[in-house]
């Protein structure tokens, strides 16, 4: 029997409590096995490793949820992120007065590569894969030419940003975690959120019931790039200078990852930052829990690639589940069909199923 | 029947006119809506029902006609354009989000706001109310449309039409997918919308339901205008001679002089899966044997079940007396069975490969044993079939409707089949390609090959069968010999008649 009731536990947990519970169930295997090598996963310097490793890839990971539940994708937040931090550290030049400054022209340039990747999206119909790995291309070119080592010079106040703690919890990851619960809401409580969905789950429909679904697109593609251009400034405040080098770290595939560990779907329509936010803490703590076990650097992306694998094949079972076709006959022995489905009242199932 | 309420005509279709790819399909059709009415239109598949439906919804623009709407003169660019003017469809296929809930669907694009923020409260509780109207308390607003039955989809598409105040509401098919239970479901709503006056275009293939429920009927049938008539006014067996009523040209060849029908080729005993029940068929060589029966019925399905596609979990296959596991389509081509399918350009050809590499595929990948001797009969197969190209190198998406079906067709000769299935084999080609390939079957046939022919075209059933197998619902529902009239294979098809 319990491989009958299993099933139905995890379909009954929406896909956000699913990378929760995930989460945590990651956090008391590693507490283990930290305690095993005589560590405390939990001690204050390795919440901060934690949540300071989050606070990056979160900005990064919160912009490509919008877009990827559009049915886009960006892989230009990588590059976006090197140039950012670049403007930012080299408009402020040391000056804390032009700090301000130095923010606005990074939100700027940031919207208008967005601008451009939606363009290309929903204008040129360039699939987004390419439409973002050619602008993202055309950003490394002129990195890559301009800029040989680090630039810039980023004032002690905004450093800050980068250093300050509260209690355990940086700055950082704080603004983070603000910029999610704003991604959250904006999500469910906006008629743009609520079209995200519907562009992302079929654009058709969407454009059948008068959404413009392009503006859409371009909307979800700024976001994304403003907050790649957020994860520049913060990576300028942390390392006091901008750096090109960043776009090799691995960001735009990591962030891809954290939003589909978050049960958001990739073909888009379903998911939401809350649980990008869950993927984005789980990847944290496995780099942290790693660290802390000294695994070899190499095995440690094999695991992280297996967890990666794992998860999504996880969300496609439950998803091959609940599209299956309704069947016109019974299994076995060609009963009459399944007892009235229909007008099952389901009051169980009145709200919160989010 | 329920009292129809006196009521004006709000819809007045008008000469309407339109042809794809300059084939007309529809010639000058006209169409009236009362008030408070639910009217059937009727026809067999391609008789145009479709087409008239969709321009009615905007998504096609009328060649000609006028289209008026409460008197005014109307013409819909655009599906939210007649959507806004009080004319919603629901289609077969549907235009919901599943994984948004009831109440995010029915006002999508049109979310309600309080400070620019949307209003969600209000949304589900709006939703609610017409719900609540409607008498369909068992469905909540929050519930995700992907947890719905697909009555209870339809009924969400129902009500999100009427949450544009649709003064009409045209339902494409509606009961196809649904089970009878279902059904009542569907039933009880239209009623209750007649009622409140808001004129119902119903489609449908089924009898008994045009009967339970509609009040007028209109009758086409290729493309153009047999009749509107009262429903109370006619019988099921006018009613399908309408339908049908045509002569059969004597366009179909004759069997060649011998032909011999021999032994089962094929032979499926007690088969059965998700869509199908108790399917027992023999299809012997020499002998053409059709499968009939309304879309939906089951017959590309019993295809699908031969070659694995979706494969019988029940009962038994034999080919040549021997019994035969039929896993997959390589299984089936090795085993010598062909399938031609309904869709040439998805399932049966590499559209940007060339001619030649189309017609050695099955033979490249399944039996690479036979491919050198195949592949030099296929010259002669392709031009014994009079395809016309610009030679073997030419890519075969630039070829015609029926030269591509004749490349399809020679890619499965070259296989030297057994059994060869056939699932509209003449779909959507010209009227010459058409006669080759009933000639080819001929051929076929004299040489012992077993044809099972799949059509929704009943003249090509009548015309072209030696059997013709009648399916309903994924079970055989009959059979009739040759020289059957359509109308017979039409009343087992929608059930009228239970032939044992």
């Amino acid at each position: 029997m319990t491989t009958i009731i299993k099933p139905r536990l995890m379909a009954r947990l929406g896909s956000t409590e699913l990378v929760y519970l995930a989460l945590v169930g990651i956090l008391l295997i590693g507490a283990v096995l930290v305690a095993t090598k005589g560590g405390n996963l939990f001690a204050t310097a390795n919440l901060v490793d934690m949540l300071t490793r989050s606070s990056l890839l979160g900005f990064v990971a919160l912009g490509q949820t919008f877009v990827i539940l559009c049915g886009s994708l960006d892989l230009s937040v990588g590059y976006t992120m090197a140039l950012c931090s670049l403007i930012g550290a080299t408009t402020m030049a040391g000056d804390p007065a032009k700090v301000p400054l130095g923010i606005a022209a990074v939100l700027v340039v940031a919207a208008g590569i967005g601008l451009v990747n939606g363009l290309a999206v929903s204008v040129l119909k360039v699939n987004p894969f390419i439409a973002t790995l050619g602008v993202g291309l055309i950003i490394k070119g002129y990195l890559d030419t301009n800029y040989q080592g680090p630039a810039g010079d980023v004032p002690a106040s905004f450093q800050q940003f980068g250093y300050t703690r509260i209690g355990f919890v940086p700055l950082s990851t704080a603004v983070m975690l603000i910029a999610v619960v704003l991604g959250i809401l904006y999500l469910r409580k906006s008629r743009t959120g609520y079209h995200m969905f519907a562009v992302g789950g079929s654009k058709d429909v969407a454009r059948l019931s008068g959404i413009r679904t392009g503006r859409v697109i371009v909307t979800a593609h700024v976001l994304c790039s403003v907050a790649a251009g957020v994860a520049g400034l913060l990576i300028a405040a942390r390392f006091g200078t901008g750096s090109a080098l960043v776009y090799s770290s691995g960001y735009d595939l990591d962030s891809i990852a954290a939003v589909v560990l978050g049960g958001t779907l990739l073909m888009g329509g379903r998911g939401g930052a809350a649980g990008t936010l869950g993927g984005v803490l789980i990847l944290a703590v496995l780099d942290t829990v790693f660290n802390l076990l000294q695994v070899d650097p190499f095995f440690k992306d094999v695991l992280r690639g297996v967890v990666i694998i794992a998860a999504v094949a996880i969300y496609a079972r439950r998803q091959i589940d609940r599209k299956a076709s309704r069947p016109r006959f019974g299994g076995n022995g060609g009963a009459p069909p399944e007892p009235a489905p229909t007008p099952d009242p389901a009051p169980a199932t009145q709200g919160a199923t989010r | 029947m329920a009292v129809t309420p006196l009521t004006g005509t709000v819809l007045r279709m008008r000469d309407i006119r339109k042809s794809f790819l300059g084939v007309p399909v529809l010639h000058g059709v006209d169409l009236d809506l009362r008030a408070g009415e639910v009217h059937a239109l009727m026809g067999e598949n391609g008789a145009g029902k479709s087409t008239l439906m969709k321009i009615l919804a905007g998504v096609y623009q009328a060649d000609g006609g006028t289209i008026e709407l409460a008197g005014e003169s109307v013409a819909f660019a655009h599906p939210l354009q007649a959507q806004q003017a009080g004319v919603s469809t629901v289609f077969q296929e549907f235009n919901l989000l599943p994984e948004r809930t009831v109440a995010e669907n029915v006002f999508l694009g049109r979310e309600p706001r309080r400070r620019g923020l949307v209003d969600a409260e209000k949304m589900n509780a709006d939703t609610e109310a017409l719900l609540t109207d409607l008498g369909l308390d068992w469905l909540t607003p929050r519930r995700r449309v992907r947890t719905l039955s697909v009555a209870g989809q339809q009924i969400v598409e129902i009500v999100k039409a009427l949450s544009y105040d649709a003064r009409i509401i045209s339902m494409d098919e509606p009961t196809a997918a649904l089970a009878d239970e279902e059904v009542e479901l569907l039933y009880g709503l239209v009623r209750t919308l007649r009622e409140r006056g808001v004129a119902i275009l119903y489609v449908s293939h089924r009898l008994k339901e045009i009967f339970d429920l509609s009040d007028r009927v209109t009758i086409l049938k290729d493309g153009a205008l047999v009749d509107t008539v009262a429903t109370a006014q006619i019988t099921p067996d006018e009613l399908v001679r309408k339908m049908v009523g045509r002569p059969i040209t004597s366009f179909f060849p004759d069997k060649l002089p011998g032909t011999e029908v021999g032994e089962v080729r094929l032979r499926i005993r007690g088969g059965g899966n998700d869509q199908l029940d108790g399917i027992d068929l023999d299809v012997r060589g020499g002998e053409i044997t059709a499968l009939a029966g309304l879309q939906g019925s089951g017959r590309t399905e019993i295809a699908h079940a031969l070659f694995g596609v979706a494969r019988f979990t029940r009962g038994t296959v034999e080919l040549d007396g021997k019994p035969v596991r039929l896993r997959s389509a390589r299984q089936a081509v090795k085993a010598g069975l062909a399938l031609v399918t309904e869709d040439r350009k998805a399932e049966g050809l590499v559209l940007n490969q060339s001619v030649a590499a189309n017609a050695r595929l099955v033979l490249d990948a399944v039996l690479p044993g036979q491919a050198g001797r195949g592949a030099k009969r296929i010259p002669g197969i392709l031009s014994s079939l009079e395809l016309v190209s610009r030679g073997p190198d030419q890519e075969v998406r630039f070829l015609s409707g029926g030269n591509q079906q004749k490349v399809v067709l020679a890619k499965w000769l070259a296989t030297d089949p057994a059994v060869i299935v056939l699932d509209e084999p003449t779909r959507g080609i010209d009227v010459g390609a058409k006669q080759k390939v009933y000639t080819l079957m001929r051929e076929l046939c004299e040489r012992g090959v077993a044809i099972l022919m799949i059509s929704s075209e009943l003249q090509e059933v009548i015309g072209m069968a030696d059997r013709v197998v009648v399916l309903r619902d994924g079970r055989i529902a009959g059979e009739l010999p040759s020289g059957s009239d359509e109308e017979s294979v039409m009343a087992v098809a929608t059930g009228q008649v239970e032939t044992a």
